[in-house]
């Protein structure tokens, strides 16, 4: 791996991020007016229902929305990441220059692990100071979460990576759309057991459903869901490995249909 | 072994073919070291068909290409790391300024010593005044000359020229391709070129591969080229070529 390549994609995209306005808002905007949404919709239940629960149901509520939110954020830096070069036409360039896939997908990882890092940084004391959610509390558990939405996010990112290279710029929407329709199925609100059985079964493979379960077990029974973090390890090895034969695939079909140069025309 | 040494791209029996439609048809031919050979044909030739080929852009549906004596398929990262191109439908960042957009071209093609190369970059074509200038602020000219600035920003054995001058003003287009000779002569690289200024191909071309649909029609030196098609200047055998392919060259 050439180091300079990946520093090459990082250097493209932090320059083009830390002189935008629209691009800084997208990056810490919307979580702080989803923060307010969320945490107001929180203080409302803990005037609601019985003791205890009222508070554990708020918990649950903002941690799962400071969790999403980094997942998506990890999944959405990733992919725009590419869709500038698609953007700005200057894709053939970069599959013109000597850089590896490899070297690609790791700088635009490095992109979604600096942007995630800064918007939860950002996020988890203002949801402390305003809705006494402490995020902390769930201690050294909040690693292997935290790393598991990232890695998801970057498996997703490729997936949209390869529809857009296959199916041209337009599909760039896929890149929003995707993280959106795992959103009821990855029991991110409410526990898996709501789902009826046979989608019990279906949702298994999904590693954000895993994340979201362990997550809600750690806070309410304060236990250490050493099964979920295992499940949404090896699920999200299995899921980018995959997604990355997929981005190949899609990759080599493009090359062999003469769909790269249509990146710059459509 | 001086013979594989003196070839820098061989091409044999490349074929493209879009279903039904065929964009390169069974060709062959070979750049030397020092050598300047232009493409030149009809829209749809299979001209910039050929260059992305060359840029690993599009597979080839059958056939070889060699760079250095080695096979691109298999040596991919290192022989593009000793090539470059522009083209004007590939445009540089345009929310980038000209010295960063350099700078991430350096890196992509593992300049370590990027700062010393941008800098002479920007002495070498003018790119003072435009160095902090956004690439999307700039005239379609002034991308041109970034873009063949990026060109040169791996010293490149082997430069790919896609209409390298089809939006600059005479003036400009004559300075940069001198500016361009004089770097490559200077490496000891050299150049495939395709325009449809017939003048700047005969100007800079050592050898001139006419294309028709796909077919390689004629290959030689621009004055041999006159002397068999009986024309006095190239736009003549290109118009010629256009109306009515000629049999292919034994």
């Amino acid at each position: 791996m050439n180091f300079l390549h990946v520093f090459g994609i990082f250097y493209r995209n932090v320059t083009l991020i830390r002189r935008s306005v629209p691009k800084l808002f997208a990056l810490f905007g919307f979580i702080t007016v989803e923060l307010f949404l969320w945490g107001f919709i929180t203080l409302w239940v803990r005037t609601i229902g019985p003791g205890d629960a009222r508070l554990d149901f708020a918990l649950l509520i903002l941690s799962a929305f400071i969790f999403w939110s980094m997942f998506e954020l990890s999944q959405r830096s990733f992919s725009v990441s590419f869709l500038e070069e698609v953007w700005s036409r200057n894709v053939i360039n970069i599959f013109a220059s000597p850089i590896k896939l490899s070297e690609l997908v790791m700088g635009f990882a490095l992109v979604g692990v600096v942007q995630t890092l800064l918007a939860f940084l950002y996020i988890t004391p203002i949801a402390f100071a305003l809705f006494a959610l402490n995020i902390w509390d769930m201690g050294l558990y909040i690693i292997p979460f935290f790393m598991n939405v990232l890695i998801c996010g970057w498996g997703i990112g490729v997936v949209a990576i390869g529809l857009v290279v296959r199916f041209g710029p337009s599909a760039d929407i896929m890149a929003f759309f995707i993280p959106f329709l795992l959103l009821p199925f990855s029991a991110v609100y409410y526990p898996v057991s709501v789902f009826p059985s046979l989608l019990q079964r279906i949702t298994f493979i999904l590693p954000t459903r895993h994340i979201f379960e362990g997550m809600r077990r750690a806070i309410t029974e304060g236990v250490i869901p050493h099964d979920s973090i295992i499940w949404a390890t090896t699920l999200n090895v299995i899921f980018v490995a995959l997604s990355f034969l997929f981005l190949h695939w899609m990759l080599r079909l493009a090359r062999n249909r003469g769909y790269l140069s249509r990146l710059v025309q459509d | 072994m001086d013979i594989l040494m003196e070839s820098i791209v061989r091409v044999t029996n490349l074929i493209k073919q879009y279903g039904s439609l065929s964009a390169v048809n069974n060709i062959c031919f070979e750049v030397k070291e020092d050598e300047i050979v232009s493409l030149l044909g009809p829209n749809g030739a299979g001209k910039t068909t050929i260059i992305q080929m060359l840029l690993t852009l599009v597979s080839p549906t059958s056939g070889h290409i060699e760079i250095f004596g080695r096979a691109l398929k298999e040596r991919r990262e290192e022989l593009l790391s000793m090539m470059n191109f522009t083209a004007p439908y590939s445009v540089l960042p345009y929310n980038l300024s000209t010295k960063e957009a350099l700078k991430v071209y350096a890196l992509l093609y593992g300049i370590r010593n990027y700062r010393e190369r941008i800098g002479f970059l920007i002495d070498e074509f003018n790119l003072g005044w435009l160095a902090s200038k956004k690439v999307g602020q700039l005239s379609t000219g002034e991308q041109m000359r970034v873009g063949i600035a990026k060109a040169f920003v791996n010293n490149p054995k082997l430069l790919l020229l896609d209409e390298p001058t089809a939006s600059l003003d005479p003036a400009i287009a004559r300075e940069l391709r001198a500016k361009i000779l004089k770097l490559v002569r200077e490496t000891g690289g050299a150049i495939l070129w395709t325009s449809h200024n017939m003048r700047e191909i005969e100007q800079v071309s050592d050898r001139i591969i006419f294309l028709s649909r796909g077919e390689i029609v004629a290959d030689d030196s621009p004055n041999n080229l006159k002397n068999r098609f009986g024309q006095e200047d190239l736009e003549e055998i290109f118009i010629s070529i256009n109306r009515e392919p000629p049999s292919r060259p034994s």
